[in-house]
């Protein structure tokens, strides 16, 4: 008696990994470090009509307990400073989005003399996302990028050391 | 009658143990939603003796912009100068330019941009309310409000295509002309939004726990708020009814019927953070009355007049206010005669509301200075462009 | 009351202080000379028939083909609605004015606003210090002749062209 085709197809047999990254991206909460317009896009996306909740993404006031910092509006050279100290104030593994157009690039505000241009310069970014502002659609679907790509994350297995050429 | 409280600071507790006050930091980044403020408390305990407000992390520039791009090219930068309220922005500087020039901009650009700003004003109070809601702890009127203001979002997106920054207007009119059912969809957004208020107010402003945070709380005389150059509804709060619509008319307003809400002290004292919610609140009631006589009473012609492609001003220096969602906006703008602009100074509300506040913020609790900063209804790029 | 009334009361109290003229328009101009500032805004506030209670706007524009700085008070009244603008100048190189603060409280903030950012000191007043700029910022930027630097503690605020290929 075989066992091909008998575990029933309501059971999921998968990997440890994608499980654990299943578990992981259903639940990045997000700090709100809203700069400028975009945090009010921001506000709206976890509003009622789109609705960042149903994705597990929660609102946290203090970067101790997020795993995400959603870097949403224009980085000007004194808060550039204090970004850097909050994303370093977050426990590994953490995330960053930059939302925006200033916070990609500096946006339209790459004339000022005040502004830095994009937030990469001071912290690691995973996902840009483009718009000025982001509609809670273009938001969504950054987070939804980002989901992705922890879900690509092998972590539980030690690889062995490569030798850098 | 304010809830200040008498603090001596280097007292003798019980026990003969010695106080002193300890400094807080509160910002830039925290949950309140208004933006990037700092504010360094010196508090004895749970009750400050000041708030000094530390300003300029969102100093983006936007005066020294205007000197670089030119006058059309300036429109968008007003949008960021109050992008909660977008719209007033930018007839602020349509205006300013209009003047230098003496551009006379057709009635029905005048038209539609009443009904731009006033749609804008009624998205602005929304939040406004929503966050004093959500800084006292009330987290649902946020969620309503948000709600409500996606329904605007909706209008002013088939307006002129951006759902907050939305470089609607132009100097000597406005972009684009109302587009076809735009009237049938607003009245019928005005029927389902104007009874809303009312459950607002039954939801949030009568409540007991609601009512006993913000009445009292900080209350600013009218000769107070007048010499802190307080504006809009701040001003109104405190019993000053004066509004720029009215007074300075401008634009179409002076075809418009509305009254001017001001605050009277009805739940404590008069000038508190109570009264200053309240007027928003009476404000939005009014907004929906200015949009109805304005979108049935639109007049048919041009939205826009001829304004050549390069446009120099005369020499001059020119200071228009309009009535911005936060109290009036003056816009300072001086030409030299060339293509741009020698000097663009905005001169907002919230700039006074954040200076005022560590005059008022002396014997209240920490826990006030959050609903203070709410009443007054600061946002960030306002006080620091 | 209207401008050539206001213009009279001025010269009569403070002479050679006020220029000849007063511009038209719904904000009449009354250039004034900067040293008298202090005793001009206190006629204007307390005298009853001027009553200007209200500090409007403070500006400094930076002239700089004239080798100025001028900066304009818009005054205006609750109590007997009526609006006059002040225009006082003083040199490029040092310039100098006294402070308003004591007078109308708003001015605390706008004078630090337009010493942060033109270089205007105004004399006497209690914390004149950078309001928007941070505290380490070297240079006043509204200036016709500020040069960016090129980098503040350590971000470099050059961005290459993102379109080259």
């Amino acid at each position: 008696m075989s066992l091909i085709n008998t575990v029933p197809e309501t059971v999921l047999t998968t990997k440890v990994d994608d499980l654990l990254n299943w578990t992981r991206k259903s639940s990045v909460w997000y700090m709100l470090f809203g700069l400028a317009c975009c945090a009010i896009e921001m506000m709206q996306t976890g509003g009622p009509r789109s609705d960042l909740d149903r994705f597990g993404a929660v609102p946290r006031a203090t970067p101790r307990v997020s795993d995400l910092i959603i870097v949403s509006g224009t980085l000007t050279l004194k808060m550039a400073l204090r970004t850097k100290l909050l994303f370093e104030q977050m426990p590994e593994p953490r995330y960053a989005i930059s939302m925006g157009s200033c916070a990609n690039c500096g946006g339209l505000f790459q004339l000022a003399y005040s502004v830095c241009d994009g937030v990469d310069k001071v912290i690691p970014i995973d996902v840009y996302v483009p718009g000025c502002p982001p509609r809670p659609e273009a938001l969504t679907e950054g987070l939804l990028k980002l989901q992705d790509k922890i879900q690509q994350e092998r972590w539980l297995v030690r690889k062995p050391d490569v030798a850098v050429a | 009658m304010s809830t200040a409280i008498d603090i001596d600071l280097h007292r003798e507790g019980p026990g003969g143990l010695e106080t002193e006050e300890m400094t807080l930091n509160m910002g830039p980044q925290h949950p309140s939603t208004h933006g990037v403020l700092r504010f360094v408390v010196k508090a004895d305990g749970e009750v400050m003796r000041r708030a000094i407000p530390d300003i300029g992390y969102l100093h983006r520039s936007i005066e020294k912009i205007a000197e670089k791009v030119g006058y059309h090219g300036f429109m968008p930068y007003t949008d960021r100068v109050d992008y909660v309220s977008a719209m007033q922005c930018n007839q602020g500087w349509a205006m300013a330019c209009e003047k230098l020039a003496g551009i006379e901009v057709p009635r029905r650009g005048e038209y539609c941009r009443v009904i731009a700003c006033e749609f804008g004003r009624i998205a602005s109070h929304l939040i406004s309310v929503g966050a004093t809601s959500m800084d006292i702890g009330a987290i649902t009127p946020f969620t309503h409000a948000i709600r409500e203001r996606e329904y605007i979002n909706d209008i002013l997106e088939e307006l002129c295509g951006a759902r907050l920054t939305f470089n609607y207007m132009r100097i000597g009119g406005c972009a684009w002309d109302l587009p076809p059912g735009f009237a049938r969809r607003a009245i019928a957004y005005l029927d389902r939004f104007e009874p809303l208020i009312d459950e607002y107010n039954e939801l949030i402003s009568f409540n007991k726990i609601y009512v006993e945070r913000l009445a009292n709380v900080a209350p600013v005389s009218r000769e107070r708020a007048i010499a802190w150059n307080l504006v809009g509804p701040n001003l109104r709060g405190s019993g000053v009814p004066y509004d720029v619509r009215r007074d300075v008319p401008y634009s179409a307003y002076p075809d418009f019927e509305f009254d001017v809400p001001f605050g009277t002290g009805e739940r404590g004292t008069l000038g508190d953070c109570y009264d200053r919610y309240m007027v928003r609140m009476r404000e939005m009631k009014e907004s929906c009355r200015i949009l109805r006589q304005a979108i049935e009473g639109i007049p048919p012609g041009p939205v826009v007049a001829k304004v050549p492609r390069t446009f120099k001003p005369a020499a001059g220096a020119v200071y228009t206010r309009v009535e911005g969602s936060r109290g009036d906006m003056g816009w300072f703008v001086v030409s030299d005669g060339t293509a741009f602009p020698a000097r663009v100074h905005i001169r907002t509300g919230s700039f006074a509301a954040m200076a005022a506040i560590e005059e008022l913020s002396q014997g209240l609790m920490i826990a006030d200075l959050v609903a203070v900063i709410a009443s007054l209804d600061i946002v960030a790029p306002e006080v620091d462009r | 009351m209207e401008a050539e009334r206001i213009h009279g009361l001025l010269r009569e109290k403070f002479g050679n202080a006020i220029e000849q003229g007063v511009g038209a328009g719904d904000w009449p101009v009354v250039t004034v000379d900067g040293a008298s500032l202090a005793g001009i805004g206190r006629l204007l506030r307390d005298d009853p028939s001027l009553d200007f209670d209200c500090l409007s706007n403070l500006s400094g524009v930076d002239r700089k083909n004239d080798d100025l700085i001028e900066v304009w008070y818009h005054l205006f009244s609750y109590g007997k609605r009526h609006q006059v603008a002040l225009r006082a100048t003083t040199p490029r190189p040092d310039p100098v004015l006294p402070t308003v603060s004591h007078l109308w409280p708003i001015a605390d903030w706008l004078e630090r606003e337009c010493w942060d950012l033109l270089g205007v000191r105004f004399v006497e007043h209690p914390d004149l210090r950078r309001l928007l700029m941070p505290e380490d910022w070297v240079g006043h930027p509204l200036r016709k002749d500020f040069v960016e630097p090129d980098e503040y503690h350590g971000i470099s605020t050059r961005r290459e062209s993102l379109l080259k290929l």
